[in-house]
C-alpha cells in the first residue's frame, strides 16, 4: 500500500510542480531572464481564481463552471498585468546583463508583493468547492480527491501543447531561431520583441494557471508566490535552465524523491530536494538538459 | 543679591514647572512588533494589531473597566509606534535597534515568531529596553538564559503541548498509536518534542508511527496526509498555524484522514470558525490558553470580546488576548512603579521590578509571572472538541487545566520536567 502511495503522491507532486515551473523555464528559454515575477503571477493567479470562483459560487451560478472561472481569472489576470511588465519596464532592459535583469525582476516582485497586499489584504481567501466537487477515488486503499487528476491533466497538456507549438507549428519554430540567435532573427525579419512579449506573457499566463488550479487546494495568502519561486528553480535548474524536457524531468526527480522521503525517512524531507540539485550540480552544472554553448568571439 | 536669587529662583522653580507640564504631556511611546504582513499577518498579525490599537485608544480614552481605568499608563497617554514582523530575523533585530536607538521608545511589546524572541531577546538586554514577548511560544527563552529587561506575559508552548496530551489522557484514555505533523522550525519541534514526551508519559507503550515535519510554509501536504493515512494513528497531533493549518484541513478533509484519526489542532481556534464545513466533529481544538471559545465568563472578557467584536466584526482570537493581556500587565506594573516614586515617570528597571513575579487578570483569566525568574507568564488552559450545531461550530467536552499541572516548576527545563513524569528533579 505504501508504494502506491508513494507513486500517487510522487505523480500528483510532480505535475504541480512541472506546471508551477515550466513557465519559469520557457521565459528563460526564450528571454534569458531568470524571472523571480514568477510567483507573483503564481499568487496573483491564485487571489484573482480565489475571489472570481469564489464570487461565483457564491451568487449561486453552476459550481462546476466554477473551474472555467479559476482558468479565466488566472488568464485575465495575466493579460492585465504581463504586457504591461514587459513593455513597461523589462523591454528596456534587455540589454543589460542577465543579472541586473534578475534584479529588476525581483524588484518587481517585491512590488507585486504590496500590491497584492492593497487589492485582496492580508486575511486568507478559501474556495475550497471546486477540490471537492469532483469527488474522489481509491488507489491502494487511499482516498485521493479527483480534482487531483485535473492538476496531472493540466501538466500533461502544458508540457504536450509547448512541445506541440515548438517542433510543428511556423510560429514555434520561429520561436527557435530567436532562441538559437536573436540579433540573426532580427536581421532575418522575425519580429523579436513580438515574440519576447508572447513568450512572456504566456510564461506568465502558465504560472498564473499554476496558482489558480492550487488555489482551491490551499488557504490563499499573502507570501504565497515566495516559496513557489524557489521550488520552481530547484525543478529548473536540476533539468537545466531553459529545458522543456529539463523542466519535466527535474518536476518528476523532485517529487519522486520528495515522495519516497516523506513516506520512508520524513526527517530528511527539509533538505532532499536541495541535496539532489546540489549534486546534479556539482555533475551537471547547467543541469540534466542543458545544451553545450557555442563560445561566441 | 537676594532679588538676584529669588529671580533665579523663580526662574528655576517655572523652568521646572514647565518641563513637568512638557513631560506629563508627552506620550509614553510604545513600540508594537506584530506580522502586518506575510502568511502569519491574517490569522495572528493582523488581530494582534486590531487589539493593541483598540487598548491604546481605549486606555487613553479612559474606557477600559478597573483596574485599568486610568488614562494611558499612569494617567499619560500612549502613542503607538507600530512595525512590521515580517522579514528575516537579521531584519528584525535591525529593526529592533531602530524603535530603541531612532524611534525613542519607552518599551517594547511584541514578537509572533518564537525564532524572532529568541533572537531579539539578548538584544533588548543589550539595550536595557524593557521588552514584553506577548505571543511566541518557545519554552527555550527563559529556559536557557535569564533576563532583566525581558518578559512574555502569555505561557510557552508546553502548555499547549501538555495540555493538549492531559486532555487525550482524560478523553481518549484507550489510544495506542499517535502521529505528528509539525512545522520544522522552533515552534514546530518544541510543540512536537514536549507533546510526544507528554504521551509517552501519560500513556506508557504508545506508540509514534510517524513524525512529519515538513518545510514552514509549504502548502502542499497530499505525501504528509498518505504517510499520516497509512500510519494507522488514532491521533494525529499538529502544532500547524496560520495558512499552513488552512492548507492542511483543507487536503486532509476530503481524503477522510480526519474522520479516520482524532486530529489534535493546538492552534485550531485561529481555523475553526472559517473552515467549519471542513472540520469533523470531534476534532480536539486548542486556542494556546484560555481565549476565544475557553475565555473566562467574566465582566472584563465580556467587555473585551464586546468591544473587539463591535469595532471588527469578528470575534477576538488567541493572538489578540494575548496582546491585550500584554499591555494590561506592562501598564499595571508601570503604575505599581510610578506609584511606589510618587508619581514620577518610572525607569525601565522600575517597571520590569513591578513586573517581576506579578499577578493580574486579563480577558483571558489569571496571568501570573511565575517562571524564569518571575519573567515567565503561566496561565490555565482549556481544550475541547468540535461539534457543529445549527451551522454554527461550537466547542464541546472542554476540559480545563491549571497552570501547576502543565508547567515546570520554576529553574527547570520542560523537557527534563516531562521526561521525569512531571515531577520536579
Amino acid at each position: 500500500m505504501q508504494l502506491v502511495a508513494v507513486l500517487m503522491d510522487g505523480i500528483i507532486y510532480s505535475s504541480w510542480l512541472f506546471l508551477a515551473a515550466v513557465g519559469l523555464t520557457l521565459i528563460y528559454g526564450v528571454m534569458k531572464i531568470v524571472n523571480v515575477t514568477h510567483g507573483s503571477f503564481y499568487a496573483l493567479g491564485a487571489y484573482a481564481a480565489a475571489s472570481l470562483a469564489g464570487a461565483w459560487i457564491a451568487k449561486g451560478y453552476p459550481p462546476m463552471l466554477s473551474y472555467a472561472v479559476l482558468v479565466g481569472a488566472a488568464l485575465l489576470v495575466t493579460v492585465v498585468a504581463a504586457p504591461l511588465l514587459e513593455r513597461g519596464l523589462l523591454r528596456f532592459m534587455y540589454a543589460k546583463d542577465e543579472v541586473v535583469i534578475m534584479l529588476a525582476t525581483y524588484a518587481l516582485f517585491l512590488v507585486l508583493e504590496d500590491v497584492i497586499k492593497l487589492i485582496w489584504g492580508v486575511d486568507p481567501y478559501f474556495i475550497a468547492e471546486p477540490y471537492g466537487m469532483m469527488g474522489s477515488f481509491e488507489v491502494g486503499g487511499l482516498t485521493y480527491p479527483t480534482y487531483n487528476l485535473v492538476i496531472v491533466g493540466a501538466a500533461l497538456a502544458a508540457a504536450a501543447g509547448i512541445a506541440w507549438v515548438l517542433q510543428k507549428t511556423r510560429v514555434g519554430r520561429l520561436l527557435i531561431t530567436v532562441i538559437h540567435d536573436p540579433e540573426v532573427s532580427r536581421a532575418m525579419g522575425v519580429n523579436v520583441d513580438r515574440f519576447f512579449l508572447v513568450t512572456f506573457t504566456c510564461g506568465s499566463a502558465l504560472a498564473a494557471l499554476a496558482g489558480a488550479l492550487t488555489a482551491p487546494t490551499v488557504s490563499v495568502v499573502p507570501g504565497l508566490g515566495v516559496d513557489i519561486i524557489v521550488l520552481s528553480f530547484a525543478v529548473v535548474v536540476i533539468g537545466g535552465l531553459g529545458s522543456l524536457p529539463g523542466a519535466a524531468l527535474g518536476a518528476v526527480i523532485v517529487g519522486t524523491v520528495r515522495s519516497v522521503s516523506v513516506h520512508y525517512a520524513p526527517q530528511f524531507e527539509l533538505f532532499i530536494i536541495y541535496a539532489v540539485m546540489a549534486a546534479v550540480l556539482a555533475f551537471r552544472p547547467r543541469g540534466l538538459f542543458s545544451a553545450p554553448e557555442a563560445r561566441k568571439i | 543679591m537676594l532679588r538676584m536669587k529669588a529671580l533665579a529662583a523663580s526662574l528655576a522653580a517655572a523652568a521646572a514647572l514647565v518641563s513637568g507640564v512638557v513631560q506629563a504631556q508627552e506620550p509614553i511611546k510604545v513600540g508594537i512588533v506584530t506580522f502586518l504582513s506575510g502568511p502569519a499577518a491574517g490569522p495572528f498579525g493582523v488581530p494582534a494589531r486590531n487589539a493593541a490599537e483598540i487598548m491604546v485608544e481605549l486606555l487613553n480614552g479612559e474606557k477600559v473597566p478597573a483596574p485599568y481605568g486610568k488614562k494611558g499608563f499612569g494617567g499619560t497617554p500612549l502613542q503607538m509606534v507600530l512595525i512590521d514582523e515580517a522579514g528575516s530575523t537579521t531584519t528584525q533585530v535591525t529593526e529592533f535597534r531602530n524603535l530603541v536607538q531612532r524611534s525613542n521608545v519607552d518599551l517594547v511589546i511584541g514578537y509572533i515568531s518564537s525564532g524572532n524572541c529568541l533572537a531579539i531577546a539578548p538584544v533588548a538586554e543589550e539595550l536595557k529596553k524593557l521588552t514584553n514577548f506577548f505571543d511566541c511560544g518557545t519554552p527555550r527563552i527563559f529556559e536557557e538564559a535569564s533576563y532583566k529587561y525581558v518578559f512574555r506575559t502569555s505561557p510557552t508552548s508546553t502548555m499547549d503541548s501538555v495540555g493538549a496530551a492531559l486532555y487525550l489522557k482524560e478523553t481518549k484514555p484507550n489510544l495506542k498509536v499517535v502521529a505528528g505533523l509539525n512545522q520544522n522550525y522552533a515552534w514546530g519541534q518544541d510543540s512536537w518534542g514536549d507533546w510526544e514526551r507528554s504521551m509517552q508519559q501519560l500513556f506508557p507503550g504508545v506508540k509514534t508511527a510517524t513524525s512529519q515535519m515538513p518545510k514552514l510554509f509549504a502548502g502542499q501536504f497530499g505525501a504528509e496526509i498518505s504517510a499520516l493515512l497509512t500510519s494507522g494513528a488514532d491521533v494525529v497531533h499538529t502544532s500547524f498555524w496560520g495558512g499552513d493549518l488552512e492548507a492542511f484541513i483543507l487536503q486532509a478533509a476530503p481524503r477522510g484522514l480526519l474522520k479516520k484519526s482524532t486530529a489534535v489542532l493546538t492552534t485550531g481556534e485561529t481555523a475553526m470558525f472559517k473552515l467549519a464545513a471542513q472540520i469533523p466533529d470531534g476534532t480536539v481544538i486548542g486556542a494556546r490558553g484560555p481565549f476565544g471559545p475557553f475565555a473566562p465568563d467574566t465582566a472584563l472578557n465580556k467587555w473585551f470580546s464586546s468591544t473587539f467584536k463591535d469595532r471588527y466584526n469578528v470575534p477576538p482570537n488567541y493572538a489578540a488576548y494575548q496582546m491585550a493581556q500584554a499591555i494590561m500587565g506592562v501598564k499595571l506594573a508601570w503604575e505599581k512603579a510610578q506609584d511606589a516614586k510618587g508619581g514620577q515617570k518610572p525607569t525601565n528597571e522600575e517597571v520590569a521590578a513591578a513586573l517581576e513575579n506579578m499577578t493580574w487578570e486579563g480577558p483571558g483569566g489569571i496571568v501570573r509571572m511565575s517562571l524564569g525568574k518571575g519573567h515567565q507568564a503561566v496561565m490555565e488552559t482549556a481544550y475541547g472538541q468540535t461539534k457543529v450545531v445549527k451551522g454554527q461550530m461550537t466547542v464541546t467536552n472542554v476540559r480545563r487545566f491549571p497552570a501547576e499541572r502543565l508547567n515546570p516548576p520554576d529553574g527547570m527545563k520542560s523537557s527534563d520536567w516531562i521526561a521525569n513524569g512531571f515531577k520536579a528533579k
